[in-house]
């Protein structure tokens, strides 16, 4: 059980193929650095926020398998669910990193990224309310995962008395993500004459927590399997718990699902936008509503009623798709779309490398980490619950 | 100063964090400095000479345009103001050319945005922008609903938002803005934004029928500093049509007063499903403690009950011994007797 027992090996398959991409991502980074924005990037003054924007919104969005799940666990006492609070929780704690890196290569001068906190504060700016958000919640985070630390090192003081504030924790980190979830998608309220109106409402930013909903929920799901298909052997829980679970996470993202396809229904007919729905953006509305919110709704739904975990984890992947989907087009896709097509915005290879850097990145820590630490197994000397 | 519209957005917006900052009851329609200047823009007036792009580059340091005056293959393709131009004039349908740059907005959008506060709109009018404390987000240049900002992309070390300034050193000087001055046409004039209304006004009344009867600019988005008029519609001038008296600021305002009273709701409610989900699992265990006390009691019941009747039944048996012994001793003393002992005396003595 043990996991410093076994030595995981180096030379894997997916250690080779990750150490080359880290590698070659790196280079671009440093490009990235050297010769500025205009080098690595299709940005442009008509469209100053482009991928790298896209993929922000999407590692918050997906980042919500932690507080998800904590608030599921700690706050309405769904213990059986416990076993998967360290995974998913690392997972978030990751995509929050993830952000701040893929923040830092966006920033102009990203190495002023404190001085809204501490040379001028703009607190009329959402992106203010974001940061302050983000800087909390990353914090929040990093103290939830701290107890694997202090087992890691046996320090059992200090790995108590973080595990008693444990609640407390929680509560803090739903609301900042309640907060910042929603305020990601306040930043789409200042452009009302960019973002199509399929995508622009006034109640985007609640579009935008819905979604990080269901989207936390459905990467626990593909976080359980990961786990479950990785480390097998460690997790203490059998398949068919597994399946159990991955059946009960599924029921809560249809409801969570259900709940945004109609708030989503409601704000067309709300705006009047119906008749934008058979012009060429319009269809791929449609796409993104039927095929990748009602579908995976409806396949959760049936996989619940029907006990069938496999189909509730292809039902997890579509969400998880659909989030993406929604995400990009609100920042890319939707955005300037009156604009001429050769006038518009398409991402430079630089800026699809750095994100399938960032990506797997985040893949190869989360593996290590768990391969070193009591992530995915009680530690031996803390049985119990953490 | 007085406490402007923005000031009361900051205020409350701050009271996000601190609550006393925010001026309560200050929710007063805040029409703008009076004296605050502007630029009118007559289209019907511009030849498309671009003297206005010369002069500004120049004013601001920067180096001449590229192609010269005198070319009219320029306004073959739209251009934009970037990095090396502050100001371009395009050409339109019907051969009309309108002037572009940054609008210098009462309520500017891109200062609202801004998470380090480096926008700051002037009591004389211009909107003036830090770049010490620019971060390099961006959010004002994606959020400009006129695309007017440009960034350095270029520049990975010291990027910056540049923008028409209005000329502000200039104008503090007391002169006019560059292009004002050197407009040969008298196309673009500078002045006191009030007054500037009233002349485009006093055009179109003089004018009939040259003018389309809008002044872009007086309330787009709670007005621009720039104003421009023209004789024909402003979407066919690359302007938006048909926008919102509304600042924009205003709609991220209501959604950012929201955090405080989350903040206020939030740990009661949370802490309300807490307790309610810490209470339910304690109900239950009382509840299964309960069942266990009473079967407990019940099974402590029944055995006392068992006991009680064993004890009866075994004092019975034992009375009954007792009578059976002493009929028996009876019986024994009711046959023929031995010889008498002679205790039976002391016996009786003793009774």
């Amino acid at each position: 059980m043990n996991g410093t027992m076994e030595k995981p090996r180096l030379i894997t398959p997916f250690n080779v193929i990750a150490g080359m991409i880290l590698l070659f991502g790196g280079v671009i980074v440093v490009l990235r650095y050297a010769y500025g924005l205009a080098y690595a990037t299709n940005l442009s003054n008509d469209t100053a926020w482009g991928l790298w924007t896209g993929f922000k919104l999407v590692f918050v969005a997906l980042a919500a398998s932690g507080y998800a799940l904590t608030t599921a666990v700690y706050i309405f006492g769904m213990k059986e669910y416990h076993v998967l609070v360290r995974p998913a929780v690392l997972a978030g704690f990751l995509g929050y990193t993830l952000f701040i890196l893929i923040l830092l290569f966006d920033l102009g001068r990203g190495w002023r990224i404190y001085y809204p906190f501490l040379i001028q504060a703009g607190p009329t700016s959402a992106l203010f309310e974001i940061a302050l958000c983000v800087a909390l919640y990353y914090t929040t985070q990093f103290l939830e995962l701290t107890p694997v630390g202090f087992e890691w090192l046996g320090w059992k003081r200090w790995r108590r008395v973080l595990v008693s504030v444990v609640v407390g924790l929680t509560v803090f980190g739903l609301f900042l993500s309640m907060l910042h979830q929603s305020s990601l998608g306040a930043l789409f309220l200042t452009v009302p004459g960019k973002l199509h109106p399929l995508w622009y409402s006034k109640y985007i930013p609640l579009h935008f927590f819905m979604s990080s909903c269901f989207g936390g929920i459905s990467m626990v799901i593909l976080i359980g399997l990961l786990c479950k298909r990785v480390w097998s052997h460690k997790m203490e829980i059998s398949r068919e718990k597994l399946d159990q679970l991955t059946i009960g996470l599924g029921k809560g993202a249809a409801i969570a699902m259900a709940a945004y396809f109609a708030v989503k229904v409601m704000d067309v007919a709300l705006n009047d936008t119906w008749h934008y729905i058979f012009t060429p953006l319009g269809l791929w509305y449609l796409v993104e509503m039927l095929g990748f919110v009602l579908l995976p709704l409806f396949l959760y739904a049936f996989g619940y009623r029907e006990r069938r975990p496999g189909l509730i984890r292809f039902s997890a992947v579509l969400a998880v798709l659909g989030v993406i989907i929604h995400r990009l087009n609100v920042a890319v896709i939707a955005f300037n779309w009156q604009m001429p097509l050769e006038q518009r915005y398409f991402p430079h290879w630089m800026e699809y490398v750095t994100v399938v850097f960032l990506i797997t990145l985040g893949l190869a820590v989360f593996k290590f980490v768990s391969n070193h630490f009591a992530i995915v197994h009680d530690h031996p000397d803390y049985h119990a619950g953490h | 100063m007085t406490i402007s519209r923005r000031g009361f957005i900051k205020g409350a917006a701050v009271g996000t964090l601190v609550a006393s900052t925010a001026k309560a009851g200050a929710v007063k329609h805040f029409a703008g400095h009076p004296d605050r200047m502007g630029l009118l823009h007559d289209t019907t007036l511009c030849v498309g000479c671009r003297s206005c792009e010369f002069a500004c580059n120049q004013a601001n340091g920067l180096p001449p345009p590229e192609v010269p005056v005198d070319d009219k293959k320029i306004f073959e393709k739209k251009r934009r103001n970037d990095d090396t131009l502050y100001t371009v004039v395009n050409r339109y349908e019907g051969g009309v050319y309108r002037k572009h740059q940054c609008m210098h907005c009462n309520e500017p959008c891109c200062a609202s945005v801004c998470f380090v506060k480096a926008f700051e709109k002037t009591p004389e009018g211009p909107v003036l922008y830090d770049p010490d404390v620019c971060v390099g987000c961006r959010y004002c240049v994606f959020a400009c609903p006129y695309n007017a900002l440009a960034y350095e992309y270029d520049d990975p070390l010291e990027p910056r938002v540049v923008r028409c300034t209005m000329c502000y050193p200039r104008i503090k000087e007391g002169k006019n803005p560059a292009c004002a001055d050197a407009c040969p046409t008298g196309a673009i004039r500078y002045g006191r934004r009030e007054d500037l209304i009233e002349v485009a006004r006093e055009r179109m009344r003089k004018n009939p029928g040259r003018y389309i009867q809008h002044i872009f600019g007086e309330h787009e988005y709670g007005g621009t500093s720039w104003l421009t008029i023209a004789g024909v519609e402003f979407s066919k001038l690359g302007l938006p049509e048909g926008l919102s008296r509304e600042p924009l600021p205003n709609l991220t305002t209501s959604f950012l007063s929201l955090a405080p009273l989350a903040a206020a709701i939030f740990p009661a409610l949370l802490g309300g499903f807490y307790a309610f989900t810490k209470r339910r699992e304690e109900r239950a265990e009382e509840e299964k403690r309960a069942i266990l006390e009473s079967t407990r009691a019940e099974a402590k019941r029944e055995m006392e009950e068992k006991v009680a009747l064993l004890k009866a039944a075994a004092k019975k048996e034992q009375e009954h011994a007792v009578e059976q012994a002493v009929k028996d001793a009876l019986r024994e003393a009711a046959k023929p007797k031995p010889p008498e002992p002679p205790k039976k005396d002391e016996k009786g003595g003793a009774a």
